[in-house]
């Protein structure tokens, strides 16, 4: 099948070194048997609570984490075997990991400096993912000068640049305080939309979930509890810990 | 929690087995062959000189009194070179980085440069200082333990300060400040709150001043005159002199038990001051120096005293002496020297040709400490998933440090019984490449805890951002850490260079006559008689010391600020 198709994917962390993470012996199951697909162009947003493995979920579709079961697919293609660098996806963090020794037009390019692409074509390219972030004429900033709204542009411009067929948010906007999230929600979802991107995003604030997916999936102690559109998670949600969760208002950063 | 996840799993991108076994591979070999090899010789040497067993070489050096005199004074000089540098270095710091005024970068570099001044070169400036008719002549500490601890704490003064100054300077100040305003006193703050926190850092730079002060060697042996030695100066004088190979072994496996034992609790205490600067903040809290407050001009003024007493002095005395020609007079008759073989032709090569061979030696010696270096650094950074490659890892990391404590003059002693023979089909003796070889051993530890440090600062997720956009493993070293890491690449550039071009211990034991350097010449210079001579060894001395603190200054200026670093 097209898009991205997640079959009873299970990821398991081992024994951690050297700290004092007590009552946490080996094998900690973080995401357990979660199917999932996400069809060519559209948004998923996995939505749940600090821990619940949407993260660790994330990284084993970018190829990060291995898999302890299950499997991951694109296209029909079995991803399994495939190095993180040729799945040609997107990652983008909470914190932007921009290249501190590059600068923006730099940093926005980087993904296409492996492409067969000429100069030219990729400096226009970089001004084009600028325009589209809000952030043109920025290309010879350094990136330490940015405020951190400025960094998460800088960084969804250089995910989307080398056009990736799934591109992964790992709590994108998280480290931005409340107006500016919500502002760049929107403006998230119009450059998904206008780039026709498909798209996993993972948060734990529902409204941002709503603001950016087609449809959500709600995530709980590595289990997968429901997949819908916003509307229909509000109205017939699967359980009442979907509920709860939702209910929840997004206060709930955790830690 | 999502957040300690991700710490967890530090994934590192899947290895290119081949990229990382050659990455181990060389390191491993050349320390293999350059180090443990020659270690191993020695104490085989030791235990087994002709073919059997034989213990009679330990009781011999057991039983004899100037042994246990020898060890007692390398143990005496190092503990009151450790406590002095400490308690020297504990106000300096706190002067240079936890209190701003103006010209402070220029007193921290000055401060830098002991450290990496050439032993020898140390040790003719105190001498100078010291020798009867010299500004300090009337303390009467030529040929003294004093005179040797003083001139151990000019060295390593540098080490506590940049250690301790470094955490002190992210030390967050609003803890001392809660102390405060519970009603703590500025010496209970101190006692209670700063202390306990720099205990760490202070552990771990007395250890590592201890390391040095106890392996010290061209100090030693240029202070120490007959009346004072300590293990090294006793291995260098028993081959050299006496050519007692044995009793030699013997010592040097003496020197490495005090090293190992010293080494360890460096370790522990660098791992507990690692683990511990997670938890304090970044940003500088440096507060400018007030003469309002008594507190400050104290600080200041004991500062000024150090700073002036123990390193200006010296160095300004050794520099006006060199200035002094034979007959008395003004003029730089004794520079005009460095281009003859000195009187009655103490040297084989003119002392401008030494200087020559040294920055040949020292730019071979830095290209292999670095390849060698870099390639330990970077293993070393790595956190792989699993559980045995992460205790592999760590293995190696304490490998590859074990050269930081073997002394110079083990290395040294150690090439010159194994590599009489061509080794994998190359004589080294005559490649010119066994004095570089022995002084990358010597200088990569220093590389690896410059550069380290840096390369595992790199947030993992930057290595993953820039693999998910496309970089296989080889281009993601090119490009994330090769350009993160250069700028402290730059410092252990000029920190191999500057060790290099100042190293005595191992070099002493294999230049040739015709192919001394800088510091051979010069200790050869200082042990002819003839006025004309001390005179050319002090000319040299400040040639060298200008060099290695150009070295330094360069390199310094490459530093990047935020990166920290051990020494």
């Amino acid at each position: 099948m097209a898009g991205l198709e997640i079959r009873d994917a299970t990821v398991r962390y081992g024994v951690p070194t050297g700290s004092a993470r007590s009552g946490r012996s080996a094998g900690v199951t973080a995401v357990d048997r979660v199917s999932l697909t996400v069809a060519p162009g559209e948004v998923v947003a996995l939505l749940g609570p600090s821990g619940c493995g949407k993260s660790s979920l994330l990284r084993a579709v970018a190829g990060l984490e291995p898999l302890a079961g299950g499997s991951i697919g694109y296209d029909g293609e079995e991803l399994a075997g495939v190095p993180v660098h040729k799945r040609r996806f997107g990652l983008m963090f909470q914190e932007g990991q921009l290249f501190p020794h590059r600068d923006v037009r730099r940093n926005v390019g980087y993904g296409l400096e492996t492409q067969e692409l000429s100069r030219a074509e990729r400096d226009t390219r970089v001004s084009a993912l600028l325009d589209l972030v809000g952030l043109a004429g920025y290309e010879r900033r350094s990136v330490l000068t940015l405020s951190g709204g400025e960094q998460q542009r800088v960084a969804l411009a250089r995910a989307l640049a080398p056009r990736p067929r799934l591109l992964l948010l790992d709590e994108p906007l998280s480290a931005l305080d409340r107006q500016l999230r919500e502002r760049l929600a929107g403006e998230v979802r119009a450059a998904l939309v206008e780039t026709g991107t498909t798209a996993m995003f993972v948060t734990h604030d529902h409204t941002e979930a709503s603001a950016v997916a087609d449809r959500v999936g709600v995530m709980d102690r590595g289990r997968l509890l429901q997949v819908a559109a916003p509307d229909e998670l509000r109205t017939a949600p699967a359980s009442d810990r979907v509920t709860e969760f939702l209910g929840l208002r997004g206060s709930q950063s955790g830690v | 929690m999502d957040r300690d996840r991700r710490r967890l799993s530090r994934a590192s991108l899947r290895p290119a087995p081949l990229l990382w076994g050659t990455a181990v591979a060389v390191p491993l070999g050349f320390l293999g062959v350059f180090f443990a090899w020659p270690v191993a010789a020695l104490v085989v040497r030791g235990f087994v000189p002709d073919g059997a067993l034989d213990l009679t070489g330990f009781t011999d050096v057991l039983s004899s009194p100037r042994t246990w005199r020898l060890v007692g004074l390398t143990l005496t000089q190092a503990v009151l070179g450790t406590a002095f540098s400490v308690l020297l270095g504990l106000p300096l710091a706190y002067l240079l980085y936890r209190r701003s005024f103006p010209g402070r970068g220029l007193v921290r570099g000055l401060v830098t440069v002991p450290f990496v001044l050439p032993a020898v070169v140390v040790g003719v400036a105190f001498r100078t200082l010291f020798a009867p008719g010299g500004t300090l002549g009337f303390l009467g500490l030529e040929e003294s333990l004093a005179g040797i601890v003083v001139a151990l704490v000019f060295f390593n003064v540098s080490v506590v300060v940049r250690t301790v100054g470094g955490l002190w300077e992210r030390l967050d100040p609003r803890t001392e400040q809660a102390a405060a305003s519970l009603g703590a006193g500025p010496a209970r703050v101190f006692r209670t709150v700063t202390l306990p926190s720099l205990a760490p850092a202070v552990a771990s730079a007395a250890a590592v001043v201890f390391l040095f002060c106890a392996t010290a060697f061209g100090v030693v042996l240029v202070l120490g005159g007959v009346r004072y030695g300590t293990i090294e100066t006793e291995i260098w004088t028993r081959t050299t002199q006496f050519l007692d190979l044995r009793s030699a072994s013997v010592l040097s496996i003496m020197q490495l038990v005090v090293i190992s034992g010293a080494l360890a609790v460096s370790a522990r205490a660098r791992r507990r001051r690692e683990a511990a600067l997670h938890l304090v903040s970044a940003r500088g809290s440096a507060r400018r120096l007030s003469w309002r407050s008594p507190q400050d001009v104290t600080v200041a003024l004991v500062g000024a005293a150090i700073v002036v007493g123990l390193m200006v002095l010296p160095m300004a005395g050794l520099v006006t002496r060199s200035l002094r020609e034979p007959d008395g007079s003004w003029g730089l008759g004794n520079y005009a020297a460095l281009g003859t073989t000195g009187e009655r032709n103490a040297l084989v090569v003119t002392v401008w040709e030494a200087a020559a061979t040294s920055l040949r030696i020292a730019l071979a010696a830095t290209v292999i400490s670095l390849v060698v270096g870099g390639l330990v650094a970077l293993v070393v950074s790595r956190r792989p998933r699993s559980a045995g490659a992460r205790r592999a890892v760590s293995t190696l990391d304490g490998l590859f440090m074990l050269p930081l404590g073997v002394s110079a003059v083990t290395v040294g002693f150690g090439f010159l019984i194994t590599m009489d023979q061509p080794v994998l089909g190359v004589d080294l003796r005559t490649s010119g490449l066994l004095v570089p070889v022995a002084q990358a051993v010597v200088a990569i530890p220093l590389v690896v805890r410059t550069v380290l440090p840096v390369l595992r600062a790199i947030d993992p997720r930057l290595r993953e951002v820039a693999a998910v956009l496309g970089s296989g493993p080889g281009r993601v070293l090119r490009t994330v850490d090769l350009p993160i890491a250069l700028r402290s690449v730059g410092l252990a550039t000029g920190f191999a260079f500057a060790v290099s071009l100042g190293e005595f211990g191992a070099t002493s034991f294999l230049a040739r006559p015709d192919g001394a350097t800088l510091p051979v010449v010069i200790y050869r210079l200082i042990g002819r008689p003839g006025a004309e001579n001390y005179g050319m060894a002090l000319a040299a001395s400040v040639v060298l010391a200008v060099l290695t603190a150009t070295v330094m200054m360069v390199a310094e200026r490459l530093r990047d600020e935020r990166a920290g670093g051990e020494f």
